[in-house]
């Protein structure tokens, strides 16, 4: 796994990563880098601060939250704001988030990798007009578009159900899917195309044998990139659901704001548990995570 | 999904050697574009086309929609709000594209060469993309009070004032925290197309006896061009997106000072229930994004992007 994290470029460039992988460490013989590190640390702190702040006020009390100095560790931590946000449905809305991704992204991968098969692999007329309008799309603030949305919703009698957050989630994530997926699927060398077919391979198995595992770092990332913006989306659900059984975990934050604004540290505590499971995949998953946005938006 | 698997397979057995050619050349169906197609129709350019019909309509959100020409158009243009959002946008793009491109750009560099603590600093820089804008917004709100947080935390008066709610410096704070969330995702593009320039290049430059800061110029900044013009293009035209972390943040206010265009269009059509006039807002939205896309492809010149994009 660790390897080809590293080559997500593998099937193609096989000369580029080892040039890759050197230079940083010849760079990192010759002088330090003073300046840059200054700057390194400077943001590093900016980033800290307010993750910090936000930890050791979810563990105060209210009356320690008025008296204690802010930037201060409680004298006497607690997990009661944890308890509260627990026990006002945290599990019920963690589940929608978690049925929306899983839900959006698995479509949405499963049609884009099937259009960028057929984009790269494929001629004529309509693939490449497909695949303009794909980049146009890219181009669309998304916002635009959720009037008519929210109107056709509401004629098909979803407004306030899981599929009315699903089935747009889908289609937005599919032009960056296919961006993505199309640019590292032209990186798999015809040749392999070539001997397959020859072996009397159809379309379909050549996407699903050859091109998937070829281009499985990308889908990969494009997963895991679609899965960020979905779990973490507010609009959608801001519109086009209303009632505590289809809350997602963004909206709950907001609306326990809007319940407990005196409570500070619950409202922190329950942002807290909101982040902690991205914060427990990314720490397992970094490298994948990381690698893989990287090539796939430097490529 | 069996006629897919069939067809190919019966063009290879009949012409053994000009149907094989042919059946290279053509390539897959485009038929499977069509369910990605068909949702992104369906979900975006049905959508898209909407919004522009519901511009020349009148509608609260529930009842009736009735056409109404141009009335929508009307309101929207003669609201001075209008103006004021545009201007709004305008000055949150400019200042968080100012204030993101440098930071990121160097902390790319920097994080795209080896250094001590590699693995630790790794995983903090990056946090921040974990975090969703509602809870960035929240967090940020506390951080910002001027009576619990990090003003009075620190013992530092200055920063101990109403930022929130001061509409002179609430735009600032506004950069600050876009910049707080969205830095870590833009370096991490920068770190990319950084390790993908050819170590040679800086191997010639060392043997030429070229400084770091020479290098930078004259090596690092030409080849990041695409990668800017990447990067900038997120930037730029995801700053239409920045709707959740400013309605979590400020809800517009004080006043009218953060009130940018996307969220001026949902109070307009979910608060104020004037789907015609959001639905305008919402046209002169994507008339601004496609326009910013465009002129920045075209800026980057010849690259892949730009090239198909110009063919559109």
């Amino acid at each position: 796994m660790t390897s080809t994290t590293e080559l997500p470029t593998a099937p193609a460039a096989l000369p580029q990563p080892a040039t890759t992988r050197r230079r940083p460490s010849k760079l990192g013989r010759s002088r330090p880098n003073f300046l840059g590190g200054l700057g390194g640390w400077i943001w590093l702190a900016i980033i800290i601060v307010p993750v910090y702040y936000v930890v050791i006020t979810s563990l105060k009390n209210q009356a320690g939250f008025f008296t204690s100095n802010p930037m201060l560790p409680p004298a006497e931590p607690t997990l009661d704001n944890y308890k509260l946000v627990l026990e006002n449905d945290f599990a019920k809305y963690f589940t929608n988030s978690l049925i929306v991704t899983v839900g959006s992204v698995v479509p949405a991968l499963f049609v884009a990798f099937m259009a960028a098969y057929a984009i790269v692999r494929g001629k004529g007329r309509f693939l490449s007009w497909t695949n303009n309008v794909f980049l146009l799309g890219l181009a669309i603030p998304l916002h635009a578009t959720i009037i008519p949305i929210y109107w056709m919703i509401t004629k098909a009698h979803m407004y306030d159900t899981l599929l009315a957050l699903i089935l747009p989630s889908i289609a937005f994530a599919i032009p960056v899917s296919v961006l993505i997926l199309s640019n590292f699927m032209r990186d798999v060398p015809n040749e392999l195309f070539e001997s397959m077919r020859l072996d009397g391979c159809s379309d379909w198995a050549m996407m699903w044998r050859l091109a998937l595992p070829m281009t499985k770092p990308a889908v990969i990332t494009v997963g895991i990139y679609n899965a960020l913006h979905v779990w973490n989306g507010f609009l959608f659900p801001l519109i086009l659901t209303q009632s505590p059984d289809t809350r997602v975990l963004p909206l709950s934050l907001w609306t326990f704001q809007g319940e407990f604004s005196v409570n500070i540290p619950a409202v922190l505590a329950s942002v807290v548990l909101a982040t902690l499971p991205l914060l427990v995949i990314y720490v397992v998953a970094r490298r994948q995570l990381l690698s893989g946005l990287t090539a796939g938006f430097s490529k | 999904m069996s006629t897919a698997t069939t067809t190919p397979r019966r063009e290879l057995g009949t012409g053994r050697t000009a149907g094989t050619r042919r059946t290279l050349e053509k390539g897959p169906s485009g038929w499977l574009a069509v369910p990605a197609l068909a949702f992104f129709m369906l979900f975006a350019i049905l959508p898209l086309l909407g919004v522009l019909f519901l511009s020349f309509t009148s509608w609260d959100g529930l009842g009736e929609i009735r056409l109404d020409g141009l009335s929508s158009w009307n309101t929207v243009l003669a609201d001075p709000v209008t103006g004021n959002a545009l201007l709004v946008t305008a000055k949150i793009m400019f200042f968080s594209f100012i204030v993101q491109a440098p930071i990121s750009l160097l902390l790319g560099v920097f994080t795209a060469a080896s250094q001590k603590y590699r693995a630790a600093l790794a995983v903090l820089y990056f946090v921040p993309l974990l975090l969703s804008s509602a809870a960035v917004a929240i967090a940020f709100k506390a951080l910002l009070d001027p009576n619990f947080g990090l003003g009075p935390g620190l013992g530092l008066p200055f920063l101990a004032q109403d930022w929130l709610g001061n509409s002179d410096l609430v735009l600032f704070v506004v950069v600050f925290v876009i910049a707080w969330q969205f830095v870590p995702f833009h370096t991490l593009i920068y770190q990319g197309g950084v390790r993908q320039i050819p170590a040679s290049l800086y191997e010639a430059a060392q043997i030429d006896g070229a400084g770091r800061i020479q290098q930078f110029f004259n090596i690092t900044l030409p080849q990041l061009k695409y990668t800017m013009i990447t990067s900038s293009t997120l930037m730029v035209v995801g700053s239409l997106a920045y709707f959740d972390l400013i309605f979590v943040l400020t809800a517009g206010g004080p006043g009218y000072s953060t009130r940018l265009l996307p969220l001026h269009m949902y109070l307009t059509g979910f608060k104020a229930n004037d789907m015609g006039a959001a639905s305008a807002l919402g046209v002169i939205l994507v008339v601004i994004g496609l326009a910013l896309a465009l002129f920045l492809q075209r800026l980057g010149g010849k690259n892949r992007n730009a090239s198909q994009l110009e063919g559109a």
